[in-house]
């Protein structure tokens, strides 16, 4: 569904990617994992046009998205800190978003229920607090039934119970066979999740494998403890 | 276009600055003509407030206006709407709605007060130089990512075209004094707005014919048909210029 090929981006001297090579089908749900700074936000600006790459190519759909804006139709976007105008209520972010799409598919209002954001319509964004910034993203993100969902650090500033109710929804999308991406630090998180999982350290793909393979390689139950014994596996000089 | 100017213009409504503006400029163009017993004092005070005031608070309220709306862009940009479409609504945005300000402000008192064929020019060209502004103002925001170095550009820009570039043409006229160098300076306006906004308006006016001999060689110029077409397309070119530019950069910006 989504095809990266030979993505490079530099900022300034700074390389971020080096030439990098994904094939994402739908139906998966994609963790992208590493350390701070390895590309997997600037790779997530890239597939969604917000950040030109130097080289290289992506196509959606087989189509390149490169100069093309009519894919985004297709993507439901969450980002890591939502950055909205600070003088509108949430009622009228919402009404400008449904605006903008003008979306003829059927509206999801399952976290907005589950958030109960009615009864905040009326606060300005520039009150909220950073969970109930990440609350609204979220209902943006899913509000319009896209088949490809791309998630920064969903969970990261949301309370517990609507972290839980976030992944609830998460699994209930992935089975109705949706491409999704997740990008986070709590690995322990991704466990009952993802299907796949890539693993990025300083602009390069360290490996892409599916999950139920790399808990047999490295006999392991949990995703953490696979990363780990992978990590010290290479340092040893030895490659998947 | 349609959805995305429709959201800037609301907002921009909602901002009290262009409100306060219109007013500003309400009380100082009939003050102007009603205050004065002549109309030609009032034309001049006009004058100055085109070239002063106008391109100065379309400079800053632009750039500003754009600095802040950095988050309103970067949602917009994860939404299927093209880049173009968001840059070109926010020049419209702010456009139209100083553009407006200026006719309810100046506009209306010199359609009264003034003869007509100097009061279309004078409105034609308040409305070009807040264009060619905002335009300007669009650029200093795309060359600066920082709000502070951005602002500080506009406003050292201000100072160049509105105070500056005539100091530097008196300095070339007194050094070069013993040249022929009328020429060569009819060229020169063409390098700021203001100066041919001046010069143009000028040439309209009956003091005129006290400029003497560069004055003959301006109105040689600026005074025939081809100079006034000429230099009505030089305003749209710079008009123009500095937002395509900036646009063709916009369309690669990393947000």
């Amino acid at each position: 569904m989504i095809q990266i090929e030979k993505i490079s981006k530099k900022f300034g001297k700074l390389s971020v990617l080096n030439s990098v090579d994904l094939f994402l089908n739908k139906g998966e749900c994609i963790a992208l994992v590493g350390p701070n700074g390895c590309g997997k936000t600037t790779l997530i600006k890239i597939i969604l046009g917000m950040v030109i790459p130097d080289t290289g190519n992506i196509l959606v759909n087989n189509e390149s998205i490169l100069k093309a804006e009519l894919y985004k139709k297709q993507i439901g976007y969450m980002p890591q800190i939502g950055r909205y105008p600070q003088n509108m209520t949430i009622g009228q972010i919402i009404k400008m978003i449904k605006g903008i799409r003008n979306s003829d598919a059927e509206l999801d209002y399952d976290l907005y229920k589950a958030y109960d954001l009615d009864s905040l319509l009326d606060k300005k964004m520039s009150t909220l607090s950073g969970g109930t910034m990440q609350k609204v993203s979220a209902v943006l993100a899913f509000m319009f039934n896209p088949a490809i969902l791309i998630l920064d650090e969903p969970t990261a500033g949301l309370d517990p119970i609507a972290a839980e109710k976030l992944k609830q929804k998460i699994i209930a999308e992935k089975q109705k066979g949706k491409l999704i991406i997740i990008t986070s630090h709590l690995l322990s998180e991704l466990d009952d999740m993802v299907s796949e999982l890539i693993f990025m350290q300083e602009g390069d793909i360290i490996f892409h494998q599916s999950v139920s393979a790399l808990k047999k390689y490295t006999q392991t139950e949990k995703i953490s403890k696979a990363i780990l014994q992978i990590l010290k596996a290479g340092k040893n000089g030895k490659n998947i | 276009m349609g959805r995305i100017f429709k959201y800037v213009m609301l907002d921009i409504m909602k901002n009290k600055f262009v409100m306060i503006y219109t007013f500003i400029l309400v009380l100082i163009g009939w003050s102007a003509f009603t205050l004065e017993d002549s109309s030609a004092k009032g034309i001049l005070t006009l004058l100055n407030l085109i070239l002063l005031t106008v391109p100065l608070v379309s400079i800053l309220f632009s750039a500003i206006y754009i600095y802040n709306s950095a988050e309103f862009i970067e949602l917009l940009i994860s939404h299927p709407i093209k880049r173009k479409k968001i840059w070109l609504s926010l020049f419209w945005g702010l456009n139209s709605s100083l553009v407006t300000a200026f006719i309810i402000g100046a506009g209306i008192p010199l359609l009264i007060f003034a003869e007509p064929p100097l009061s279309f020019l004078m409105i034609g060209i308040g409305i070009l130089i807040t264009t060619i502004f905002v335009s300007i103002a669009m650029l200093c925001t795309i060359v600066y990512k920082d709000k502070a170095k951005g602002i500080g550009l506009t406003i050292v820009l201000w100072i160049y075209f509105a105070l500056l570039f005539d100091g530097i043409l008196l300095f070339l006229l007194f050094q070069f004094a013993d040249y022929p160098i009328e020429q060569p300076m009819v060229l020169m306006t063409a390098l700021s707005p203001l100066d041919l906004s001046r010069i143009l308006i000028l040439l309209q006016l009956d003091t005129s014919a006290i400029m003497g001999y560069t004055g003959a060689i301006f109105k040689d110029f600026f005074g025939t048909t081809i100079g006034m077409v000429v230099s009505l397309g030089l305003l749209i070119l710079w008009g123009v210029l500095p937002f395509a530019y900036s646009l063709s950069k916009f369309k690669k910006k990393d947000l």
